[in-house]
């Protein structure tokens, strides 16, 4: 029960927020997220003193064997804590502009919200799909309403893209699903026993089929081209949602679908998706420090992150897992903070060009501070939550082939130079006309920020208490796959 | 059974009523008929029984097919609103009528065991549905429509005729079970080649009615000029009906000549995906964009006529449900949308004359774009269920490259659908608050309702199916 309360928990809120549109949308749905986050936990404190975690099954569709079914377990606990954790931010970001009290767009998120959590609880391979395709109606709306220029023709192409993409996973699910025993199942756990006896050359297309899909949704080179438009056109809010959250749909369903269902067919294709994978970090990267645009910029950086991700997780290893999932946590709060940032920035300038600004450091110096300290954790410095996971990740793909490793290596490098020149150019130097009357940050401001920076260090002081809540849940994951 | 004698006799006391009611009580009226006559055709559920010397058949499959007729024919009654008002030309109570003989049409077309039931319900929902079409009398585009209708649809019964004929003259039975049990027990060599031209009339036949590409081509044309109303009827209830006919014969009895119409009949559905999906999307015009939409849609149901699997009956049956709800929607919003605009702009019907909808009107913007989404096939709606069952009951019976086309197909659904909701939500235009009456509403919010309720619980009327 306590399963179906944190799923629809924001739905029912947000549904509220959307058709009766009360007057204190903003006070409500904080609220609603911070209950949200409470129960959450709560959730996941069960799920790690659970022998197997938590499992909720009730029918759904009866004759086809589909359920509706959802569980917890170390994979899926952290990427449910993410959410839960960083929607409050989200909603909180909002506040004093003009959006804190439009229940309209206060209720897509939350509905957003509830449409993410459905698809990292899923249990049912048909239930996540359903989520994985209903949480594009809440963002592309929220994109589309609120979006800057050009809105239009961007967020449609990103809808049709990633839902293109998603077909391509529809048809691989309903292949293994049609391959299950008797009358049919499609939990999860029957796909993988079902799907790892598949002769090699069908694991290689359904692999390509469920890869294309979650390239598309992460995204992985060269299947980002909406990516960084989408990012840039959409409001700041459903910008940290696709990067913060929606995200890691692409990388979560690759551990959960992919590798325990296609190891043969990660034998055929492992390697070519790997190098994709590394391609888009050297690609991303380079492109992000030719960026004139903030937002754009980190849009770049947030496609070469996921890349890394992506090898780890298809290096099949402990490391490489753990490794993704830790950074999927940091990279959600240090991107979310960093998105942030720039949108205070634009909120007072009205500008993202980065040659329009600098100097911001003389008016505020609680941002500059806070904006080093979560860019440092996107580059992944000793002490920041960056550290942790990006160690891991690229140890991981070194062991999988010392040259890829290698290569994957520049990531750092490159990152330290896009980022560190995005702060200098925007914090420091002398200011210039518009970030003259920079105003210093406003209470609400300060509540978002500083939590956010607190959770960059913790998470690079105190890892552990994450690497063993997911170990085991991991460990099962890879002896799957032995 | 008892359904089409009373819609019969609701159709007669109709023509009665217009002499001293107006239009809304004949409404009125006629909705309480749809729903006396739907009662009456649950009543015989679970009776397996035979009528009119062996003639029609009731199984629960023929009932779930007269409901959803009924059903469709309930809310395109329920959104008839524009004829008979200040027109002292028009006759209400005429076309209220048409629409009750139509429906017995329907009905017999799905629960017919003979073929001349066959032929006579095909011509009793046609020749009113010849009449329907033109019923705007002064309107140039109306009365050529009428006319291509006709003309298609009259050459198209012929070709059935023949088709009949044919089989006749191989198996010396009108019946359907004995021409089954007659085409099962012989062996293919033995039979004569005109036998295999006659199914494959037969099959034509009916694929002019689901509007199958490439005997598409009177539908844009024939669904544009026809009044909005009863471009809903057709694109529902006829389709609903031909194709219920078409898989009862495909899948039922012709099932032993598989090897004769399979390549055919797969080819035509693959065709009708492409034909209509990328038609649709150069459309300017929703009413043309749903009259190719509604051949897309023949297109996925076709993957499924192959089948002779228990299980394709309820996903046949689901879609068309579905498909109904949303068609109906879409159409609804149409209608209202292209009466404000009528005397503003000079095409009505564009998607230019639905911008900026959502600003006064968010009840209709909602309703619409729920319609579309559905129609889409996204998640939360029926749609994204009715393409799911039909995909994977295709995908079992190993058709892969039809259902990866229809698959592909269906994402490019998505554009010309969504051009529906971008221009209802992103585009700025001046539209003001429509007035709705209220039965249009209510029934306009069950279609909406039942379209969300059927995509997040499919079960519901799933497991009667």
């Amino acid at each position: 029960m306590s399963l179906l309360f944190i799923l629809f928990f924001p739905l029912v809120i947000g549904a509220i927020l959307l058709i009766a549109k009360p007057k204190q949308a903003f006070a409500i749905s904080l609220a609603a997220s911070i209950i949200e986050l409470l129960a959450t936990i709560f959730v996941l404190k069960d799920a790690a003193s659970a022998e197997n975690g938590l499992v909720f099954t009730k029918p759904w569709i009866e004759e086809a064997g589909i359920s509706f079914s959802l569980w917890v377990d170390g994979v899926n606990g952290i990427l449910i804590g993410l959410c839960a954790l960083l929607v409050p931010f989200i909603v909180a970001s909002t506040a004093n502009t003009d959006k804190a009290q439009n229940s309209q767009y206060q209720g897509l998120m939350l509905a957003m919200q509830t449409a993410l959590m459905g698809a990292f609880l899923a249990k049912d391979a048909f239930l996540f799909y359903f989520f994985f395709e209903a949480s594009l109606l809440p963002i592309y709306f929220l994109a589309a309403i609120y979006g800057g220029e050009n809105k239009n023709a961007i967020t449609f192409k990103f809808f049709v893209y990633t839902l293109f993409g998603s077909l391509f996973l529809l048809i691989g699910l309903i292949y293994v699903y049609l391959v299950t025993p008797g009358t049919h199942s499609s939990d999860m756990e029957t796909l993988y026993q079902t799907a790892i006896m598949l002769p090699e050359h069908i694991q290689g297309n359904l692999f390509l089929a469920f890869f294309i899909a979650f390239a598309i949704k992460m995204p992985i080179f060269p299947f980002h081209t909406w990516q960084p438009d989408t990012y840039t056109v959409s409001p700041s809010q459903a910008t940290m949602l696709l990067s913060g959250i929606m995200l890691k749909m692409g990388t979560y369903g690759l551990i959960r679908l992919v590798l325990p269902m296609f190891p043969l067919g990660i034998i055929t294709w492992g390697n070519t998706a790997v190098i994709l994978s590394v391609i888009g970090i050297i690609y991303g990267s380079i492109i992000a420090i030719q960026q004139k645009d903030a937002k754009r910029l980190l849009a770049y950086s947030s496609f070469a992150h996921v890349g890394l991700m992506s090898a780890g997780i298809l290096s099949e290893s402990v490391e490489g897992i753990q490794g993704a999932l830790y950074q999927m946590l940091s990279h959600g709060i240090n991107i979310v903070g960093l998105f942030f940032i720039i949108e205070i920035i634009e909120r007072r300038t009205k500008s993202r060009e980065i040659a329009q600004l600098g100097g911001i450091t003389q008016f505020s110096y609680l941002l500059t501070v806070a904006f080093i300290i979560l860019s440092l954790g996107s580059v992944a410095l000793p002490l920041t939550n960056g550290f942790i996971g990006e160690f891991l990740l690229l140890k991981s793909v070194f062991d999988y082939n010392m040259i890829i490793g290698i290569v994957a290596g520049i990531t750092i490098i490159l990152g330290a130079v896009y980022t560190l020149r995005l702060i200098q150019k925007t914090m420091f130097g002398n200011f210039s006309r518009i970030t003259k009357d920079f105003e210093d940050l406003s209470v609400a401001e300060k509540w978002v920020l500083i939590p956010l920076c607190a959770l960059v260090l913790i998470g690079g002081v105190y890892p552990s208490w994450i690497l063993n809540f997911t170990e085991p849940g991991v460990q099962t994951l890879v002896s799957l796959l032995k | 059974m008892t359904a089409i004698i009373a819609l019969s006799l609701f159709g007669i006391s109709n023509l009665f009523l217009g002499f001293w009611f107006p239009r809304k009580t004949i409404q009125n009226i006629t909705l309480l008929f749809l729903v006396l006559s739907m009662a009456l055709t649950v009543s015989d559920w679970n009776h397996e029984l035979l009528w009119f010397g062996n003639m029609f058949r009731t199984t629960n499959t023929s009932i779930n097919f007269s409901l959803i007729i009924q059903l469709a024919a309930f809310f395109v009654v329920a959104f008839s609103k524009a004829f008979g008002e200040d027109d002292e030309h028009s006759h209400p109570a005429e076309y209220y009528a048409i629409m009750l003989f139509s429906v017995v049409g329907a009905i017999l077309m799905v629960s017919f065991d003979h073929m001349i039931v066959l032929f006579v319900g095909l011509e009793i929902l046609s020749v009113a549905m010849y009449v329907l079409t033109g019923s705007d009398k002064r309107n140039l585009r109306s009365n050529e429509a009428a006319i291509k209708y006709f003309l298609m649809g009259s050459f198209t019964t012929g070709i059935l005729l023949f088709g009949i004929t044919l089989v006749y003259g191989a198996t010396r039975s009108f019946y359907i079970s004995n021409i089954g049990t007659i085409l099962t027990s012989t062996a293919p060599e033995s039979m004569p080649t005109f036998l295999f031209i006659g199914v494959l009339l037969i099959i034509v036949g009916l694929l002019f009615k689901v509007s199958a590409a490439p005997f598409h081509f009177w539908t844009p044309d024939v669904y544009e000029g026809a009044p909005t109303i009863f471009t809903m009827f057709m694109s529902t209830i006829v389709k609903t009906a031909s194709f219920a006919a078409l898989f009862h014969l495909v899948s039922g009895i012709f099932g032993s000549l598989y090897t004769i119409w399979v390549l055919p009949v797969y080819f035509i559905s693959m065709l009708t995906l492409v034909v209509g999906n990328i038609s649709a999307v150069y459309q300017q015009s929703v009413k043309r964009m749903l009259a190719f939409s509604s051949i897309s849609h023949a297109g996925y149901l076709l993957l499924t006529v192959s089948s002779k699997q228990l299980s394709t009956t309820s996903s046949i049956l689901y879609y068309s449900l579905s498909y109904t709800l949303a068609t109906v929607a879409a159409f609804a919003v149409l209608i209202l949308v292209s009466e404000y605009q009528s005397a503003r702009v000079e095409k009505p019907e564009n998607f230019s004359s639905f911008q900026g909808l959502a600003k006064n009107n968010p009840g209709l913007a909602l309703c619409f774009s729920i319609s579309l989404l559905s129609l889409a096939g996204i998640p939360l709606t029926a749609g994204f269920w009715g393409k799911f069952f039909i995909f994977s009951d295709t995908f079992s019976r190993n058709i892969i490259y039809p259902v990866i086309l229809a698959i592909l197909m269906s994402a490019v659904g998505i554009y010309y659908y969504f051009k529906g909701i971008i221009a209802v939500y992103f585009k700025s235009g001046e539209i003001e608050k429509i007035e709705v009456p209220t039965l249009y509403k209510v029934a306009l919010w069950a279609c909406t309702i039942g379209t969300i309720i059927l995509g997040i619980y499919p079960n519901l009327v799933k497991s009667v199916f």
